[in-house]
C-alpha cells in the first residue's frame, strides 16, 4: 500500500478499549473471496489460528480495562476448532460477535452455540457475509457453492434462536439500493430466515479488492484538517484493538501493515495511531463500519 | 432516613402516559420525581409535555433529543446506524422540532446532562444514556458488569441510573454498587403489552430497593392523536400492539428475538 509522503499524520488516541477483536483464525479461510481485504484463503498462513490459551491473557487484560464487547474474525472463525471454547469463556465477561461466512456451521455446531448462548446473560451474535441475493451473483465473488452452504448455515442459526446479521459489501450504485435490499430480504425469507437483519458495508479497497476496483485515488487520505469538528469516536482505532497470532494491531483492517502492529500486550497497544493509510479514508467516510448497530463509542 | 424517588425516561411526547405515571407516583407517595430525558419523538403535540413537568416539579436530565431540539440541531443524535431506523427517526424529529414552542426549546437548552443525589449512604448519578455519552445504548445483554463497575468508579457513583434504550433492567454489581435502566414511558417495551412503566428507588436506613411499576394509560386515545397528526402508521401500531415497528436495528439479538419484528 502507498504511504502518504506528508510528515504529520492525524493521530487518533485510544479513548477507551470498548471492543476487543480476535483474529481467531488468522488469515486461514475455507474460501478465497475476490474482495477479501486481508487476502484470507485456505493457503494463507501469514497469521495463524489462536488457541484458548493464547486468548486468555488478552481477555483478562481487556476486562481490567473495562472492555464492552468481543469480536471474532479471520479468516473463517469456525475453521478454528477451539472457537466454541473461546466463546464460552468470553461470554462469561460480555457479549460476543462472530464474523463468519456461515459455511462451516452444521446442526451439532448450532446446538452447541444455542447452549453456550443460553448459559450466558450476554448476547452472542453472528455476522454472515453475502455478496449477492442470487447464487450466481454471490458465487461470482465468493466462489462456487458458497451461496447454498451459507444459506444453510443462516437457516440453522435462525432455527436455533439466533438472528444473524447479514453483512453485504456495497458493490452496487445508489439507485439500485432498494432493489438489492429487497432482493436480499426475499431470498433470505425464501431460504427459511424469516426475520433477516441486514448491514451494508462499504468496500475497503485494499488486498484483493484493490485489484478488483483499481484501489483508492491518489488523494484519498485522511488529512489533519479533516478531523476538525469530526466525531473521532466513530473510528474503530479510538475504541478497539485487534489481537492476532503476531501481537496486537490497531484494527482488523490494517493487519498487513507493519506499522499497525502496536505491541504484544493491550497495554503496549494503547498508544495513539496515525491515520496514514488509504483504508483509513473509508473508515473516516463511513464510521463504525466494523461494529454492530448498537455499538457506538464514547465522545471524542 | 427514608427516601423514595420515581425515575423514568423517554416520554416521546406521550403526555397521556406522563399524566398517569405522575398520578401513580404521587399515590405511592414518592418524595421526588426525575425524568432522564428524551421528551419528544414518536408521539403527537410535544408542547403538552412541558406544562406537566413544570407543574409537578419534575427534575429533568437532557436526553439526546432534548439536546438536539434545545440547541436547534438538524437531527436527534439517536445513535442509529441503520438507514430505515434513521428514516423514521428523521421523520419523527422533523415533526417534533417543527411543533415544539420556542419557550419549550429554550427551556430544554438549559437542562443538565446529569444530576447527582445523595440518598442515604448512596451516591446516585442520573444520566440519559451513560455517564460518558448521552446517546450510548446500555442494553442488558451487551453491557458487562465489569464495565458498569468501572463506570461507577470513574464517575464516583454507587448507583447509576440511565434510560435511552427503551427497555428497563437493573443489575447489582460488586461492592454494593448498582446500575438501573429505569425504562421509558413513551412507548411499550416491545413485549406485546400496551402499558408503560417507571422505576421507584427506595432507601430505608441504608437498605435499598428497586421496583419497576407498570402503568396503564389511554393508549387508544394516544393512537388517535398520532393519526390526527399524520405521523406514520408504524408509530400507531406500536402504541396499539406493544410491538416495536421502527428503530429496531439497535436491538441486540437477545432483546430483538423477544419482539415480533
Amino acid at each position: 500500500m502507498e504511504l502518504r509522503l506528508k510528515k504529520e499524520y492525524p493521530k487518533v488516541q485510544l479513548e477507551s478499549l470498548d471492543n476487543l477483536w480476535f483474529q481467531v483464525s488468522g488469515t486461514i479461510c475455507n474460501i478465497a473471496c475476490r474482495h477479501c481485504f486481508n487476502n484470507s484463503s485456505p493457503a494463507n498462513h501469514t497469521f495463524e489460528f489462536m488457541t484458548l490459551k493464547n486468548c486468555k491473557p488478552y481477555i483478562d487484560e481487556a476486562v481490567k480495562m473495562g472492555v464492552k464487547e468481543f469480536y471474532f474474525t479471520g479468516g473463517e472463525p469456525f475453521a478454528n476448532k477451539e472457537l466454541l471454547q473461546i466463546l464460552e469463556l468470553v461470554l462469561q465477561f460480555g457479549p460476543a460477535t462472530v464474523l463468519t461466512n456461515g459455511m462451516l456451521i452444521r446442526e451439532d455446531t448450532a446446538v452447541k452455540l444455542k447452549k453456550i448462548s443460553s448459559d450466558s446473560i450476554y448476547t452472542l451474535e453472528f455476522r454472515i457475509s453475502l455478496d449477492g441475493y442470487t447464487e450466481e451473483m454471490n458465487d461470482n465473488i465468493r466462489g462456487k457453492g458458497v451461496f447454498k452452504k451459507a444459506m444453510y448455515g443462516i437457516k440453522l442459526l435462525y432455527e436455533h434462536g439466533f438472528l444473524p446479521i447479514i453483512t453485504v459489501t456495497k458493490t452496487w450504485e445508489e439507485l439500485e439500493e432498494n432493489k438489492v435490499l429487497n432482493g436480499f430480504i426475499e431470498t433470505l425469507k425464501e431460504n427459511g430466515y424469516e426475520r433477516p437483519r441486514i448491514k451494508i458495508l462499504p468496500s475497503i479497497k485494499i488486498g484483493q479488492e484493490a485489484l478488483r476496483t483499481k484501489g483508492y485515488k491518489s488523494y484519498e487520505y485522511v488529512y489533519e484538517e479533516m478531523l476538525h469538528d469530526y466525531d473521532a469516536s466513530q473510528l474503530i482505532c479510538s475504541n478497539s484493538r485487534l489481537v492476532t497470532s503476531k501481537g496486537v494491531y490497531v484494527c482488523p483492517i490494517l493487519v498487513e501493515s507493519e506499522d499497525a502492529n502496536l505491541g504484544n500486550t493491550l497495554d503496549e497497544a494503547s498508544k495513539g495511531y496515525a491515520l496514514k493509510h488509504q483504508a483509513c479514508y473509508t473508515c473516516y467516510l463511513y464510521g463504525a463500519i466494523c461494529s454492530n448497530f448498537y455499538s457506538k463509542g464514547r465522545d471524542a | 432516613m427514608h427516601k423514595k424517588v420515581a425515575l423514568f425516561g423517554g416520554v416521546y411526547s406521550n403526555h397521556l402516559a406522563l399524566e398517569e405515571v405522575i398520578k401513580d407516583a404521587q399515590r405511592r407517595k414518592v418524595d421526588e420525581i426525575y425524568c432522564l430525558g428524551d421528551l419528544g419523538a414518536f408521539g403527537p403535540n410535544p408542547n403538552k409535555v412541558f406544562p406537566l413537568l413544570i407543574k409537578n416539579k419534575i427534575k429533568v436530565v437532557a436526553g439526546n433529543y432534548d439536546n438536539s431540539i434545545g440547541n436547534r440541531l438538524g437531527d436527534c443524535q439517536c445513535g442509529y446506524t441503520d438507514p430505515r431506523d434513521n428514516y423514521f427517526a428523521k421523520l419523527s424529529y422533523d415533526y417534533t422540532y417543527k411543533n415544539t414552542s420556542e419557550e419549550f426549546k429554550a427551556w430544554m437548552k438549559e437542562l443538565p446532562s446529569e444530576l447527582r443525589l445523595e440518598i442515604g449512604k448512596y451516591k446516585v448519578l442520573l444520566c440519559h444514556g451513560s455517564p460518558r455519552k448521552t446517546n450510548e445504548f446500555l442494553w442488558e445483554t451487551t453491557t458487562p458488569s465489569h464495565f458498569l463497575e468501572k463506570l461507577c468508579l470513574d464517575y464516583n457513583a454507587d448507583i447509576i441510573c440511565a434510560t435511552h434504550t427503551g427497555i428497563h433492567w437493573n443489575r447489582k454489581l460488586h461492592d454494593d454498587k448498582y446500575f438501573i435502566n429505569v425504562g421509558v414511558i413513551g412507548r411499550p417495551e416491545n413485549d406485546g403489552n400496551t402499558f408503560v412503566g417507571y422505576t421507584i428507588l427506595e432507601v430505608d436506613d441504608d437498605k435499598m430497593n428497586i421496583q419497576y411499576t407498570s402503568v396503564e394509560y389511554d393508549y387508544k386515545k394516544l393512537a388517535e392523536e398520532i393519526r390526527k397528526e399524520k405521523l406514520p402508521d408504524e408509530f400507531v401500531e406500536t402504541i396499539l400492539t406493544g410491538w416495536w415497528t421502527t428503530c429496531l436495528e439497535v436491538l441486540p439479538g437477545k432483546e430483538r428475538i423477544k419482539g415480533k419484528y
